[in-house]
């Protein structure tokens, strides 16, 4: 029996009581994934050495300096900057990049005591829905393995369902956090912009990248983010705003909560399963003292195009910076300097990054910039408005987190327009840069369904009690998929 | 534009120095082409009086004395660099 579908507090208390020491706690996250790792795909390293090794020094730390997060084991999605420990961004054109120092948020879960035990696989650069987009393996959906785990932090959502470590951290652009925890029965959450340093984290659209913890448990999500949270005075968007103890929120008392439901997320595109659930979910929150009402968000269908101009546009900016000479893909027998600059970033970048830098490229060229990159800004300020119109009236903004529960390898994925489509529930957010949280809400032929639930700037002690509320009323997060302990 | 031709694509990889074969130009002049008309719905919004948004937070400068630190070993940064000589990075000649 594993450790790893264990709570933080549960874990706590087994290293309190000298009944597990956090070289063994260490050494059972190890062999979940040494035992499962080989279906699941999830991990792009393992480093077993250098978890080990501070695994033992932890383990002499006096009980009365341990906070709730020590010695517990976490994985990192592979655009955290790590020291010592390839960083890819599962992409050939950083295959052997090892960085020289650490990123905020790494040394952040190190000062808490974590202990990573490696990196997660993602879409190459985080720009994917599926981890399909990896240059360097397919990761599956632990629920059903001819699955997606959803993307681009499916690594690290799918290595938290099965059991091989029971946090992770992810990175969240357009979705990229809450979607696959949704696909995957897990909790994730994108915490409002500023609230988490992105020092380190390698940029793929800055001004909607943020950081997120991927927990079996909204308390442990929200342990997690208490570790991470903060201002930074290496990432100059990070808020000096005061940090909350988010896991003080999780009162379970939502009485006279306001829920509006944007009717463009119950609407066409959303799959009567998913559909369902939302509604079943909408009835426990009612049934805990909420109230909900039908509202429009009437920009919503501008989200999709808007994100993917703005994200391509500062992507092909951000990705500038490969040029093959410094770090990264270096290409044989160049003869000039032009030909490094062509062949590496050729030969380096997959074709889903190569496409994005084109089209931002495109978008910010002087004949159409206006008409592109800067509509898509002002489409931008109106999607945004859509959302403080709303929070004058309501609390919290619910609806699913995607449109349908996890595609099939090698299916949908193939259709750009279609994936694109589908992020419509999950662009605005980053959009907006207010928090969102996914949370288990239903299984549908085998497969999890996540609910979405999103606050104002940071309101995040809000929406983990709405969605801390709404678990402990269900037992979705109890279930477990088919791959991982219990039953094979 | 609504069609992405090859030769826009050559344009633009040119730009993003991303070297593309004919081939390469074929996939992509399809693909973009396809981002473009999913855009084209932005046309219809009006947005004479609205201010573009540039970042999701308001937020303000900070400043700070500019204090020479010793942060990153350069030899442990030289490490990712295929070619060096005496502490710089080697390129091809450009002269």
């Amino acid at each position: 029996m594993t450790l790893m579908k264990k709570s933080a507090a549960e874990l706590q208390q087994l290293l309190h009581n000298r009944e597990v020491s956090v070289k063994e706690l260490t050494e059972d996250s190890l062999q979940q994934i040494a035992k499962l790792d080989g279906k699941v795909q999830a991990f792009l390293a393992v480093t077993e050495k250098e978890a080990l090794s501070q695994a033992e020094s932890l383990d002499n730390e006096p009980m009365e300096n341990r906070g709730p997060l020590f010695g517990l084991p976490i994985g990192i999605k592979d655009n955290i900057i790590t020291k010592g420990i390839t960083t890819t961004c599962a992409s050939k054109m950083l295959e052997n990049f090892v960085p020289v120092y650490d990123a905020t948020v790494t040394n952040k879960v190190k000062q808490a005591g974590m202990v990573s035990v490696g990196k997660l696989n993602m879409d190459e650069f985080a720009m994917g829905s599926t981890t399909e987009r990896s240059a360097f393996k397919t990761t599956h959906n632990p629920w059903n393995l001819d699955r997606v785990p959803g993307g681009s932090s499916g690594g690290s959502a799918a290595a938290v369902a099965a059991g091989e470590v029971p946090f992770a951290l992810g990175t969240d652009t357009g979705g990229s956090v809450r979607q696959p925890a949704a696909f995957c029965g897990v909790v994730g959450m994108k915490p409002t912009y500023g609230r988490v340093s992105r020092y380190g984290l390698v940029a793929f659209a800055s001004s909607l990248d943020q950081i997120g913890p991927i927990t079996r448990t909204v308390e442990d999500n929200a342990l997690l983010l208490n570790a991470i949270a903060g201002v930074d005075q290496w990432d100059s968007s990070s808020s000096p705003k005061q940090v909350p103890d988010f896991r003080a929120a999780l009162t379970g008392d939502i009485k006279g909560l306001r829920i509006a439901v944007p009717k463009e997320y119950l609407g066409e595109g959303i799959a009567d399963d998913v559909k369902e659930s939302v509604l079943e979910a909408l009835k426990v929150l009612e049934s805990l003292g909420a109230t909900w009402e039908e509202v429009t968000l009437p920009h919503s269908k501008y989200a999709s195009p808007v994100y993917y101009t703005i994200a391509t546009s500062e992507a092909s900016s951000n990705l500038a910076r490969f040029d093959g000479i410094r770090y990264g893909y270096h290409p044989e027998g160049a003869k000039n300097l032009e030909e490094i600059y062509l062949r590496s970033r050729s030969e380096g970048f997959g074709t889903e990054v190569k496409k994005r830098i084109l089209y931002g490229t495109y978008a910010l060229s002087a004949d159409h910039h206006e008409d592109l990159y800067v509509k898509a800004m002002k489409v931008r300020t109106l999607i945004a408005q859509d959302f403080a119109n709303l929070f004058e009236k309501y609390d919290v903004v619910i609806g699913p987190t995607s449109a349908t529960t996890a595609y099939e390898i090698g299916g949908v994925a193939q259709n750009q327009l279609t994936l694109y489509a589908n992020d419509v529930l999950t662009v605005s957010v980053n959009l907006a840069g207010v928090p969102a949280i996914s949370v288990p809400c239903g299984i549908s032929n085998g497969l999890p369904v996540g609910l979405q639930i999103i606050g104002n700037h940071f309101d995040e002690p809000l929406v983990y009690k709405v969605a801390h509320a709404y678990e402990q009323a269900t037992d979705f997060h109890k279930q477990s998929p088919s791959q991982g302990e219990g039953n094979e | 534009m609504t069609k992405f031709t090859q030769d826009d694509v050559k344009y633009f990889a040119n730009f993003a120095r991303i070297g593309v074969s004919d081939d390469e130009a074929e996939v992509f002049a399809e693909l973009i082409s396809e981002l473009v008309g999913f855009g084209d719905v932005l046309k219809e919004v009006d947005t004479d009086h609205v201010e573009p948004m540039t970042h999701p937070l308001q937020l303000f400068n900070v400043l700070r004395e500019d204090v020479p630190q010793d942060i990153l070993d350069r030899e442990e940064m030289l490490k990712s660099v295929e070619e060096h000589e005496a502490g710089m990075i080697k390129v091809p000649n450009i002269l």
